[in-house]
């Protein structure tokens, strides 16, 4: 199949430079955008169907809409790149942003011009060092060529485009919560509305977009919409990223059309579970998302699909769990991180998460309780969307949820028999 | 009192930004490369720099897993402990360098060489176990070939 996103990675090899991406194609996509209306552009995106890559899926088209555009609206303008990946298993992003930096620079120019957007960030995770030596590299190259700056390639268009090395934490990757970041302050999420698209950094109208959405876009204005819908195999267009990390043969990351099924990427693409350990379930897209079990392995990794089955897309990167994993002990690690990572701003997260955390021990050291599976049943509920101020704690609520439901035996034995039966 | 140099670096970082307090997170990070740590002195005088209050810096130096409040080693080591390592084996992979260097997460060895960190998930779990000593990431790890490669880092 047609490979979009990673045509110019090579493996282990350095990244393309600027004359290397302009060669392959590169920076035309730039060029037919800007003789292009703003307005024209967000259309366009519109008609391609294409939804985020960062874990909510949410229409791009119809976020760039929600942005004052024309003589009337309020500037500077802000576009963010959202390079935090650090949701657990999620290992996309990296990919993109070491293997083809001028793909992801030329998207975000080309949505600053869509919107009309006066400064960039690219918000990178700090411990992705060598992401951020060859951003920085990839955009000195920009400048230099007049891509970036001003009267970018002969228009009227300046964007300024800066690299922002965050100092690690996972709220960072919440919309409201990168804000505070940019704007050096702790990163607790921000009631909404204001939307970040009327009232964003420092007040301005800001988009905040996944990398692997970004890197798209240049393709997009390239081919067409229609194009971009044929690639997918399902309702939602285009490639996607897909990965599995676990015991399985050949962890990995692979692009894909959107809607291949979890069977054929398990399988196929991962070579099958390793020699003495069978497949029990898995995340399909980070540790935020609902288990899936052997049921479901024919559901197709798209959104609506996965929705369907119970859980969500999320980022496409699978972990999966096998049979010599204790499903408790994975559970208790999940919780773990995201009662850790809770930024202390709404109760039920700072409260609900650790206690979750204690109990899930307590039940992996044989000291659970029968009345415990309820307690963890009510946290998930207390934590549920609505009650809390971001998507943190509703997204620890769904892997324990689920495990509740699909692995409930195995919780029952380790409180019945008082230990782990895996130890 | 901030050296001319990471002053220079600071006020380099304020031009990409409409307001001081945004370069807060760079300011601490340019610090802590030139020292090592941010000390409660650092603290002061970057508060200063950015118009800030000590107590306000400090709740934003305390969110984030990178900027280190207490002095470290000269190299840190931090070892991924969410899920995808952890279903490879790190807990053994920190055993290994908890017997190694005699010391426990958290801690620095007396020498000074090394500070044992937890991390969470570094975006690399197709070659999980994984670690980062400074800023090299070190990956399908095996406790057996981590004695050697601590060599690197005297």
């Amino acid at each position: 199949m047609e490979k979009v996103l990673t045509k110019n990675i090579r493996p282990d090899g350095e990244p393309p430079d600027f004359q290397a991406y302009e060669e392959a194609g590169g920076y035309q996509a730039l060029r037919k955008a800007l003789r292009m209306e703003p307005k024209a552009i967000t259309e366009l995106i519109k008609k391609s169907t294409l939804r985020g890559r960062g874990g909510a899926g949410f229409p791009t088209g119809l976020k760039w809409s929600f942005v004052p555009t024309g003589k009337d609206a309020p500037h500077p303008k802000y576009l963010v790149a959202n390079a935090d990946e650090m949701e657990p298993g999620t290992f996309k992003d990296r990919l993109l942003l070491e293997g083809d930096p001028h793909q992801l620079i030329e998207g975000m120019i080309i949505a600053g011009w869509a919107l009309e957007a006066d400064v960039a960030f690219i918000f990178l995770r700090g411990e992705y060092t060598l992401a951020a030596k060859r951003l920085s590299k990839a955009i000195a190259e920009g400048y230099e060529q007049g891509c970036l700056g001003n009267s970018i390639l002969g228009s009227d268009y300046n964007l300024e485009l800066y690299l922002h090395l965050s100092a690690g934490r996972y709220m960072c990757g919440e919309e409201t919560g990168l804000l505070n970041a940019l704007e050096g302050k702790r990163a607790n999420p921000r009631a909404k509305p204001p939307f970040p698209q009327i009232s964003g950094l420092w007040g301005k109208p800001t988009i905040v977009q996944n990398v692997e959405t970004l890197a798209n876009i240049p393709h997009i204005i390239q081919n067409g919409p229609e194009w971009f819908k044929s690639l997918g195999r399902s309702q939602s267009g285009g490639t996607k990223l897909y990965g599995a990390s676990g015991k399985v043969k050949r962890p990995g990351l692979w692009e894909l059309p959107m809607g291949t099924p979890i069977r054929e990427i398990l399988e196929e693409h991962a070579g099958g579970m390793r020699d003495g350990v069978k497949f029990r379930g898995l995340l399909p897209g980070g540790a935020s998302t609902d288990f899936l079990v052997e049921e479901h392995l024919d559901v197709p990794m798209d959104f609506d699909d996965v929705q369907k089955a119970g859980s969500r897309l999320g980022t496409g990167t699978m972990i999966i769990l096998d049979d010599r994993t204790c499903p408790v002990e994975m559970v208790r690690n999940l919780e773990h991180f995201f009662a850790q990572e809770s930024c202390g701003w709404c109760t039920p997260c700072w409260a609900g998460l650790p206690w979750a955390e204690q109990i899930l021990t307590a039940i992996e050291e044989g000291k659970g309780e029968p009345g415990d599976l309820d307690i963890l049943a009510h946290i998930t509920r207390w934590v549920a969307p609505g009650n809390t101020f971001c998507a943190l704690a509703p997204g620890a609520a769904e892997p324990l949820q689920s495990a509740l439901k699909h692995f409930r035996e195995d919780f029952a034995r380790h409180i019945k028999e008082k230990r782990c039966p895996w130890h | 009192m901030l050296s001319p140099e990471e002053r220079q670096e600071i006020e380099a970082e304020l031009a990409h930004y409409p307001r001081k307090q945004s370069v807060s997170i760079d300011a601490m990070k340019i610090v802590q490369r030139h020292r090592g740590w941010v000390s409660d002195e650092s603290l002061q005088d970057i508060a200063e720099l950015l118009g800030m209050s000590t107590d306000d810096l400090d709740g934003v130096a305390t969110f984030y897993n990178l900027i280190f409040r207490k002095p470290v080693g000269r190299h840190v080591i931090m070892v991924c402990d969410s899920v995808s390592c952890w279903i490879m084996g790190c807990d053994r992979i920190r055993e290994r360098l908890c017997s190694r260097l005699k010391i426990k997460p958290g801690e620095t060895t007396p020498d000074g060489r090394f500070t044992l960190l937890p991390i969470v998930c570094l975006g690399a779990c197709d070659h999980a176990p994984v670690m980062m000593v400074d800023d090299d990431l070190h990956q399908d790890l095996d406790p057996q070939q981590l004695d050697g490669f601590l060599e690197k880092y005297k």
